[in-house]
């Protein structure tokens, strides 16, 4: 059994939304700077320019890369071996979110309820996703994920006789009707199977795969590079003003499901996609 | 290839501003997003005024970081228009001549625009931490207690923004993403990898 002062882990989350708002990938970075030269309309090219240009400021300046600094959602894989002392782990999570959102002047954009909207002033509560694996160590993954991109995701139940073709049209059909809205270019991510909220939750932590890295399983690759190929013949372009640029990326995870059913869930980001990770 | 526009606006350069455009704005804009314009309206609706004079004004849709010590202003991006969209068409009918945002308006907005000949101007989504170079000023004028939520009146100098659809109706994101579909290729990418 492992210790870990639950100190460790506030200042571990701190620093994660801190730094995820400050520093833009470089796998993001790339990949705008790859799109760029392929950018065939203009203003798209000014587009990319400016989004290139802005990520960079924000890690000269160290200042939020965008003003929606998100909602913080964190993936926690926690040892079984481990035992947190101190504060409960998700007090000691949203301390760091609390303090993170104070220190490094970002936005806070949490309302407590959802009807009554009253803002809670530091960001908290977090999102956290809890997975129990083995070992004795605690991965953390940070996500600000911010709100113009989320209000543009969807889910539907799918029947198991709609296929891949059936995943196909509805992820074309979700990022057609967030047209401009989402900040494109955007990261689709995507889960498939499992239950409904399963999905959802998959949607979200495919977006965490770096964009340098391809899906592991062939299948899934050859379906992502199709997507990406289907999405960027559409369009949208950056900012939805015209273009060839409208994902950077298109990633799936999925997950057994039920012989009835056939869950799938698109979860998009814009292209300040902010996500950084530790291992305690 | 830039036109450097200074508010307020009048109707000849309103009328001159024509979707595609790009333009750098100076002089005071005002900021209000969600909780504001709900704010806004119900004071209109119970026959009361705006908390600033719209005529000839630009209404910028954002809610920033808080600043830096020692800064103006935090990460000053746009957020997306198409939420303001219920309040706009009374929001024009108030004189004001821009609206800057991200993201396609709804009809019965861009009718408003035709109507009382208004613009709105896209700003680049994403683009806080340039743009909060860009703010020499900042104060807040009305609902301090709505936080990044607040109405503030900002002096900005060379604010970059594209007219994306202009007084006469004419619609980038209507017209421009035809153009491009069909027009890339996937090798293109993938041979990068």
């Amino acid at each position: 059994m492992r210790e870990i002062d639950s100190e460790i882990i506030e200042k571990a989350v701190k620093e994660l939304f801190i730094n995820a708002n400050y520093y833009l990938g470089e796998d993001i970075l790339e990949k705008l700077k790859c799109y760029r030269k392929l950018e065939i309309s203009e203003i798209g090219q000014e587009m990319l320019d400016r989004v290139i240009e802005n990520a960079e400021l924000a890690a000269k300046n160290e200042i939020a890369i965008c003003q929606d600094t998100g909602m913080s959602v964190l993936f926690v894989e926690l040892g079984q071996d481990v035992h947190v002392h101190g504060k409960s782990i998700s007090d000691a999570i949203n301390e760091g979110v609390r303090q993170a959102y104070s220190e490094g002047y970002l936005r806070k954009s949490v309302v407590r309820d959802p009807l009554i909207r009253k803002n809670t002033g530091d960001n908290t509560p977090a999102v956290i996703h809890y997975e129990i694996v083995e070992g004795e160590s605690i991965k953390i993954q940070a996500m600000p994920k911010g709100f113009g991109s989320e209000n543009m995701s969807a889910i539907k139940m799918l029947k198991p006789s709609d296929g891949v073709e059936g995943v196909i049209d509805f992820v074309l059909e979700t990022v057609k009707k967030a047209g401009s809205n989402p900040c494109p270019p955007i990261i689709v991510g995507i889960g498939i199977g499992g239950t409904m909220e399963k999905a959802a939750i998959l949607s979200k932590k495919a977006l965490l795969r770096p964009l340098s890295e391809k899906n592991a399983d062939g299948y899934y690759a050859d379906l992502e590079d199709l997507l990406l190929s289907k999405i960027n013949n559409l369009g949208i372009g950056p900012q939805g003003l015209g273009g060839i640029t409208t994902a950077l990326g298109v990633r799936i995870e999925r997950y057994p499901t039920h012989i009835a059913g056939l869950p799938v869930a698109v979860n998009i980001t814009c292209h300040a996609s902010r996500h950084k990770e530790i291992l305690i | 290839m830039y036109n450097k526009i200074t508010t307020p606006l009048k109707d000849n350069i309103v009328n001159e501003l024509k979707a595609g455009q790009h333009v750098y704005i100076s002089g005071k804009i005002y900021v209000g997003r969600d909780a504001a314009h709900k704010r806004m309206i119900e004071q209109l609706e119970q026959g009361g005024k705006l908390p600033f004079d719209a005529e000839g004004q630009i209404i910028y849709y954002a809610g920033p970081c808080p600043p830096k010590p020692g800064s103006v202003a935090g990460s000053f991006g746009p957020t997306t228009s198409g939420r303001m969209d219920k309040y706009s068409p009374q929001m024009i009918k108030q004189g004001l001549k821009g609206m800057m945002g991200k993201g396609d308006r709804a009809d019965a907005v861009i009718a408003e625009m035709i109507n009382s000949k208004c613009v709105y101007f896209a700003a680049v989504g994403g683009l806080g931490a340039y743009t909060s170079t860009v703010i020499k000023s900042l104060r807040v004028i009305a609902y301090e207690d709505l936080g990044a939520e607040a109405l503030r009146e900002l002096e900005v100098v060379d604010f970059p923004a594209i007219v994306a659809i202009d007084s006469s109706g004419s619609n980038l994101y209507r017209t421009e993403p035809g153009k491009y579909a069909d027009k890339f290729d996937i090798n293109s990418v993938l041979s990068k990898k």
